[in-house]
């Protein structure tokens, strides 16, 4: 009896959530899957008709968006890399006793809202704020020049926003490296450089992958700071599904966007997996 | 560190370069700090603004009006409010049910676990956008109308992953001869359970809840999906935007900020005071 209470014990403790997780989200996925493939409006129902044609015209109609979504995904990702690296270098090796301290300063935007921190930054760049206001009478900048609106506004708007999620994993994997390891290195005669790019470089990687699964997913498929620091000119495919969906009801073209959208980052990600040479996507992950 | 003391005098200036790379990081790891808070001292000191028109962009003089009239428009306390309910709903059901499910993954081999890991790591690495997306097109199919019960389904749908990802860490550093004693000393598994194990994962626990009630409270994506005419604060924000943001938004952003601050400070502190001690 006791033995029976225990094999059952684990399946009775996930079962609701599992339930939950399910119902709210397998389910969901497989109905918006199946919308893609329907036809019909929101007045008289939808049919089941295996239409993937929506797929193509949908497709064809948004690629620019859909496009310039990856493209701002790759790059915000490359400048997250290249800006929380040495910062999380810096506070894994020398951060001493105040790691938590500068972790903690590095979580602060987490405690104001998303959509008001993308707000703050539209009065900060804005024309004639406090930013560019005074340069422009300084004669520093020329009359005409504007932030807000152009892909640099959106770009520099998702680094801000998704920094602290590149910084922290980068730093976990800085931070399990046992330092006398680094000093082995130098001890065989590597340089400092050598060291950093034999040594400590690829135990980073799983840091930067981990940093990467977390950022470049919700990067391209945002599309708050594109609606508040860009312009008609940057927008990204998350508009189009947001404005599908809420404006305009067109439920297959959105869901056909969206499975697009979800499936191209998926692959982006394992591609990139793989270009790593990261086998296992979901081992390193679970970490 | 220690090797530079026995270091010939040609590689202290190695060395000393060296250092010069760490203080720069050290500057650069401040400009990021400073870069991280700007829009947040912003956002503080516009509160503070006392604009003539109805936008509050420029600085116009100090006040502290706005403070007292921090609950002046209706519709946005009752967004605030209904955030709060909604977060505090949605934390404790997904607290409740990813416990479980952190602790079972975290303690128990069983079939059916690299399906249940798969299915968090879905859930935690799917664009928000597709799941609010997916949850509407669900409940439109169904016919149920969209509210806060539906805002809260969809908070605890993707709140439940990260409270057992907390938890599960937890239980899989846990001690196991100390639940043994206690079942040595005669305490069945339920005694056990609630005696030993469940203090020592509570730490966890509130963690998780925290990171639910955090995660509700400031979500916008998938609430925008599944919200109908409900209005949350984030919604709310969302929707003045164009039309010019109050100051009491600002406000209500710096107490919120303030009272989150103050309760990872004090939670940190409170978690100290044995290292402190030593």
């Amino acid at each position: 009896m006791g033995r029976v209470k225990r094999t059952l014990a684990p399946y009775l403790l996930v079962l609701p959530g599992g339930l939950w997780l399910l119902m709210f989200f397998a389910v969901p996925m497989a109905t918006m899957l199946s919308l893609s493939l329907q036809e019909g409006d929101i007045v008289n129902g939808y049919v089941f008709t295996g239409h993937w044609q929506t797929y193509v015209e949908a497709i064809s109609d948004y690629q620019t968006q859909l496009i310039r979504s990856l493209v701002y995904g790759v790059i915000a990702t490359i400048i997250l890399i290249v800006l929380a690296f040495p910062a999380a270098y810096w506070i894994a090796f020398y951060g001493g006793k105040r790691k938590a301290t500068y972790l903690f300063l590095l979580l602060l935007p987490f405690f104001v809202s998303f959509v008001l921190r993308t707000i703050s930054w539209r009065l900060i760049l804005t024309d004639d704020g406090f930013l560019l206001h005074p340069l422009k009478e300084a004669g520093l900048l020329p009359e005409n020049f504007h932030i807000l609106g152009t892909p640099a506004a959106v770009i520099g708007g998702l680094v801000y926003n998704f920094l602290p999620f590149m910084v922290l994993p980068i730093y976990v994997a800085l931070e399990r490296i046992d330092p006398r390891v680094v000093e082995a290195a130098r001890d065989l005669y590597a340089s400092p450089i050598t060291a950093f790019r034999k040594v400590i470089l690829p135990l980073a990687v799983p840091g930067v992958f981990a940093g990467v699964l977390m950022t470049f997913i919700p990067v391209s498929s945002d599309y708050v700071n594109s609606e508040v620091l860009g312009s008609s000119s940057t927008t990204m495919i998350g508009q189009v599904i947001q404005s599908q969906y809420l404006s305009s009801s067109n439920y297959p073209t959105a869901s056909a966007l969206s499975f697009t959208l979800m499936t191209v980052l998926l692959i982006g990600v394992f591609a990139y997996a793989r270009a790593l040479g990261t086998e296992d996507v979901m081992k390193v992950a679970a970490r | 560190m220690t090797a530079t003391l026995e270091a010939p005098p040609t590689r202290t200036v190695k060395v000393r370069r060296r250092f010069g790379g760490v203080q720069l990081m050290h500057v650069y790891t401040w400009l990021i700090v400073l870069w991280l808070v700007l829009p947040i001292f912003v956002m503080i000191l516009f509160g503070f603004n006392d604009p003539s028109g109805r936008y509050n962009q420029t600085w116009q003089g100090f006040t502290l009006k706005w403070y007292r009239e921090l609950f002046a428009l209706d519709d946005l306390t009752s967004a605030l409010i209904l955030s709060l309910v909604i977060a505090v709903a949605a934390s404790i059901i997904s607290t409740a049910l990813g416990t479980g499910i952190g602790y079972a993954l975290g303690r128990y081999k069983f079939r059916g676990s690299g399906g249940m890991n798969l299915i968090m790591f879905a859930t935690m690495s799917s664009p928000e956008l597709v799941m609010g997306a997916s949850l509407l097109t669900l409940f439109v199919s169904l016919g149920i109308g969209l509210g806060p019960i539906t805002i809260t389904i969809a908070h605890v749908m993707f709140s439940i992953s990260f409270v057992a990802t907390v938890v599960r860490a937890r239980v899989l550093t846990l001690d196991r001869s100390i639940e043994e004693a206690a079942a040595d000393l005669g305490a069945n598994a339920w005694t056990t359970f609630w005696k030993v194990t469940f203090p020592i994962i509570l730490p966890a626990v509130f963690s998780g809840f925290m990171l639910a009630f955090a995660l509700s409270v400031d979500d916008f994506v998938v609430t925008n999906f599944t919200a109908g005419t409900s209005i949350t604060f984030p919604l709310w924000i969302w929707g003045a935007t164009r039309v010019g943001l109050p100051p009491q938004v600002n406000v209500m952003g710096t107490l919120i900020f303030a009272a989150g601050v103050l309760i990872a400070v004090l939670t940190n502190l409170k978690s100290r005071p044995k290292k402190n001690a030593a």
